[in-house]
């Protein structure tokens, strides 16, 4: 398998954590972000919407960085961290659930936030303060309900690590770095989600990569 | 068949994922109304059954979901045998199937946040009272072609999104594009000559029609 893309980006690095949890050998292939290669006819041809990550297995081409994992989840079902609960209908619906929650919820709020305190200054601009504010308040609104949650089950579709986790992980790493951190450590369940997802040796193998830093709190 | 609820409102984009879904695989179910303009979505009971205070919320015996785009998929997989095969024709083939889930994130993460912030402003906001922000549409309608100009050219190649058969991908589509049809924005899709034709084979489904009753 091949993923295009480098390890910095939250989207690659999803893809990356999957393919550690699933005991999967991988080549990376880097994406000239900075130089626009995702941009290219040879990457257009990949993903339409130019962005990174885009898996190669053999000759099937994907991107979307949930559908990718989904994939290598299906296919190494057998193998690794049980990522999807395949086994129980009603378990993989709840595991689908919590994963709807963080594209629609948590990822659009995250995102914006990481958007403005460390892409906008590399780019040499200022950040909105009012869409960071504003995408902090829902945040922590997404956070609470995350408490709740996370009081009743140890992860979030259950007791077990599911993609539902995994997908937070790479925006939540780079949150922690901001000087909002305290949105995590304030709520009690939370953090020790957070803290547990830190542990696992996949997320050891895969933060390094993580490298981006924020220019300003 | 007994058992299943859908509790939303006929009227909502996201509760109308769940209901076409339904129809397409000729189940019976009960759509529980929940009244949007009295807040019932974000008070007790509802958000015992979403914590985020949006319809639709699901239950099928003792399962309760919610999220639309969650409550599709496991309809169309734990009633895969009933009506209208919502997954690729050979949904074992892992490759096919991650064609359609590439379709579903590209609808989730690329058309919907667009073309629902369309809809809102020509549609959503004139039911309570609010007037269009013609500078947002601009923007919006911008981005939606480009957006659709990808469709097109997957739409060249093949009949769907995922493959020569309708499948979930396609149908998560539909409720937002049906409100776009009422709108000048409806001309994004008749430029464009296979975004048309899609356009007008999915709304035709018999499921379709049914949800705008």
């Amino acid at each position: 398998m091949k993923v295009y893309g480098d390890g910095m980006s939250a989207c690659v690095a999803r893809v990356l954590l999957c393919l550690h949890e699933k005991e999967t050998e991988f080549e990376l292939v880097p994406v000239d972000l900075f130089a626009c290669h995702h941009k290219l006819p040879s990457f257009l041809s990949m993903n339409p919407f130019g962005q990174v990550p885009v898996l190669q297995d053999e000759d099937l081409t994907l991107f979307e960085s949930r559908a990718i994992t989904a994939y290598i989840a299906e296919k190494h079902k057998d193998k690794g961290t049980d990522l999807t609960r395949h086994a129980d209908a009603k378990e993989a619906a709840i595991v689908k659930l919590w994963s709807e929650v963080e594209s629609h919820h948590f990822n659009p709020a995250i995102s914006a936030v990481i958007h403005h305190l460390i892409v906008v200054p590399l780019q040499g601009k200022t950040p909105d303060a009012a869409i960071v504010e504003e995408n902090l308040e829902k945040l922590g609104k997404v956070l609470d309900v995350y408490e709740e949650k996370l009081g009743k089950t140890k992860y979030l579709a259950g007791d077990s690590y599911t993609l539902a986790d995994l997908y937070h992980v790479p925006y939540t790493y780079y949150f922690m770095k901001t000087g909002h951190a305290g949105l995590v450590n304030d709520r009690p369940n939370v953090k020790a989600w957070w803290e547990d997802l830190c542990s696992r040796p996949a997320f050891l193998k895969v933060s390094p990569g993580l490298t981006v830093a924020p220019a300003t709190n | 068949m007994a058992g299943i609820k859908v509790f939303g409102h006929a009227a909502s984009t996201a509760t109308r994922r769940a209901l076409l879904t339904l129809h397409e695989k000729n189940l019976d179910f009960e759509l529980v109304h929940v009244e949007l303009k009295d807040g019932e979505h974000k008070k007790e009971p509802f958000l015992s059954r979403n914590p985020f205070g949006k319809v639709p919320a699901f239950e099928d015996g003792d399962l309760k979901l919610f999220e639309s785009r969650a409550i599709t998929q496991y309809i169309a997989h734990r009633y895969e045998e009933e009506g209208t095969n919502l997954l690729p024709a050979d949904s074992k083939n892992i490759s096919h199937y991650a064609i359609m889930a590439i379709g579903m994130e590209v609808e989730a993460h690329h058309f919907d946040p667009v073309a629902s912030k369309l809809a809102w402003e020509q549609v959503f906001k004139l039911f309570y009272g609010m007037t269009t922000d013609q500078a947002v549409v601009e923007e919006e309608e911008a981005k939606l072609a480009t957006v659709l100009d990808v469709y097109e050219a997957r739409l060249k190649e093949f009949k769907y999104l995922a493959g020569e058969t309708f499948t979930l991908t396609d149908l998560h589509h539909i409720p937002v594009i049906q409100y776009l049809l009422g709108t000048p924005t409806k001309k994004l899709f008749d430029e464009r000559p296979h975004v048309s034709e899609w356009v007008a084979e999915i709304t035709n489904r018999p499921a379709s029609q049914k949800i705008l009753q």
